[in-house]
């Protein structure tokens, strides 16, 4: 049986990892490298390593650690942040990295995601989408969540899916950071709805919300960063966790 | 050792060159048909599309090298559908080496998404590849087509149907699932493969 997936999500600017950690092992704990190492041989099933650097310089910075993640790791590795055209799409796989993320660019310019999806295939290109539950329902946002748009979450993810996205990775605004579960009846929706698979992000904060996520919100993949980084959940007794409830996971 | 991946136009073969260099081999990347035939392991991995691949192939005159092979040959995920006898996608004849034919996937409910993409257990395990297996080990998948079960099934994995995980016929192995992206059980089979 395929398994539900386990993704640690790494912020990256100017190359260390800007997030915390309490890991005592780490030579480096600010190392992105060293860190997925970690998440790697604990049983993370994926990793994704976002780069929240603006300058052009940490874009160098980035592909440069992209380039020692894909030498060190031997599991799957999205990275996102700062995709715009197709040739920062050649230069990641270039790099190693076996997916890309694409989030505000595919917004602005839907075709993105066909041209990506022509060019290297469906499976490499994931479809980040940050919304907010609002009096309107689910309103799609850009630039990490600070600039609305007129899109509804449901219309958009759909488009995506249509237009050739190998994977959404949906990010609910309300529930990220809040730490009380992720937003279930959403990616039950999205599940519904899509043909793709579907990866929940935003709102864990305890083991059982990922059993939730899969049982209620029926995502394929469930992401999160600080619990994992600040070891508030440890990968390895979140997947025995999951066994025991019969949710099929990689042990 | 001298270890030779074969150079086509199919795909990211980075990860494959990086987990070997992990086990201590520094592959070669060649369409050289001199240097693949002198290798003594050969490497066949890659993923794109079938007809686009056996086209260039053909034309580089690297399906007959393929097919003459006399050492070892690990093919993965496209390569593992290339050395069949035919695929759906593009509707192309292949290398012919299994003699068994390349299906597209049918999503028989909701849940089935095409391409079946993650982590799925091997079960039914046997050749030298899988030496130290018990069956129920997870490796890494990313396909849209499939090869059915046949004579050379070499594992089997469930997905919409019970497919070929991996193949064996003589000097001829194949996964469909990326060892180089298993974790440590697909560094275990590329070990095997190596020390065959």
């Amino acid at each position: 049986m395929l398994a539900k997936r386990i993704i640690p999500c790494l912020d990256v600017k100017d190359g260390m990892t800007v997030k915390g950690t309490n890991f005592v092992n780490l030579r480096q704990a600010g190392d992105p490298v060293e860190l997925g190492r970690t998440y790697s041989e604990q049983g993370a099933d994926e990793l994704v390593f976002l780069d929240i650097t603006a300058s052009h310089e940490g874009r160098k910075t980035f592909a440069d650690m992209v380039q020692r993640v894909a030498a060190t790791l031997s599991i799957p590795f999205t990275v996102g942040g700062g995709i715009n055209e197709l040739k920062d799409v050649d230069r990641l796989l270039s790099a190693g990295a076996d997916k890309v993320s694409i989030n505000s660019a595919a917004i602005r310019r839907p075709e993105l995601i066909d041209e990506i999806a022509n060019h290297f295939g469906s499976q490499v290109c994931v479809v980040a989408i940050d919304a907010r539950m609002d009096e309107k329902g689910w309103t799609c946002y850009l630039n990490g969540g600070r600039i609305p748009t007129e899109r509804n979450l449901f219309d958009w993810a759909k488009e995506a899916n249509d237009r050739g996205a190998g994977e959404i990775l949906f990010t609910s605004m309300n529930h990220d950071g809040v730490k009380t579960g992720f937003a279930n009846e959403a990616l039950a929706q999205l599940a519904a709805d899509l043909t793709i698979p579907v990866i929940a992000s935003g709102g864990a904060g305890a083991m059982e919300h990922f059993r939730e996520a899969f049982t209620e919100g029926h995502a394929d993949a469930a992401l999160a960063a600080s619990v994992f980084h600040f070891g508030e959940i440890k990968i390895p007794e979140l997947k025995q966790y999951l066994q025991a409830q019969n949710i099929i996971v990689r042990q | 050792m001298n270890v030779a991946i074969v150079k086509y136009n199919a795909g990211n073969i980075y990860s494959v060159i990086h987990a070997l260099t992990r086990l201590g081999v520094e592959p070669l990347l060649t369409d050289d048909p001199e240097k693949l035939m002198a290798a003594d392991k050969v490497l066949f991995p890659g993923q794109g599309e079938a007809s686009n691949a056996m086209q260039y192939l053909r034309e580089h005159k690297l399906d007959q090298v393929i097919r003459d092979l006399k050492q070892p040959i690990l093919g993965i995920c496209i390569g593992q559908q290339l050395m069949c006898r035919h695929s759906e996608e593009g509707n192309v004849d292949c290398l012919g080496i299994f003699d068994v034919d390349v299906k597209r996937f049918l999503p028989q409910k909701h849940e089935d998404k095409v391409p079946h993409m993650g982590w799925n257990t091997l079960e039914e395990t046997k050749s030298h590849i899988f030496n130290g297996f018990c069956g129920g080990e997870y490796a890494y998948f990313v396909h849209s087509y499939y090869v059915p079960i046949c004579p050379d099934t070499a594992a089997v994995t469930n997905y919409i149907q019970p497919f070929s995980a991996a193949m064996h016929k003589n000097n001829f192995y194949a996964t469909q699932f990326h060892p180089e992206k298993s974790g440590a059980v697909g560094e275990r089979i590329l070990k095997n493969f190596l020390e065959l």
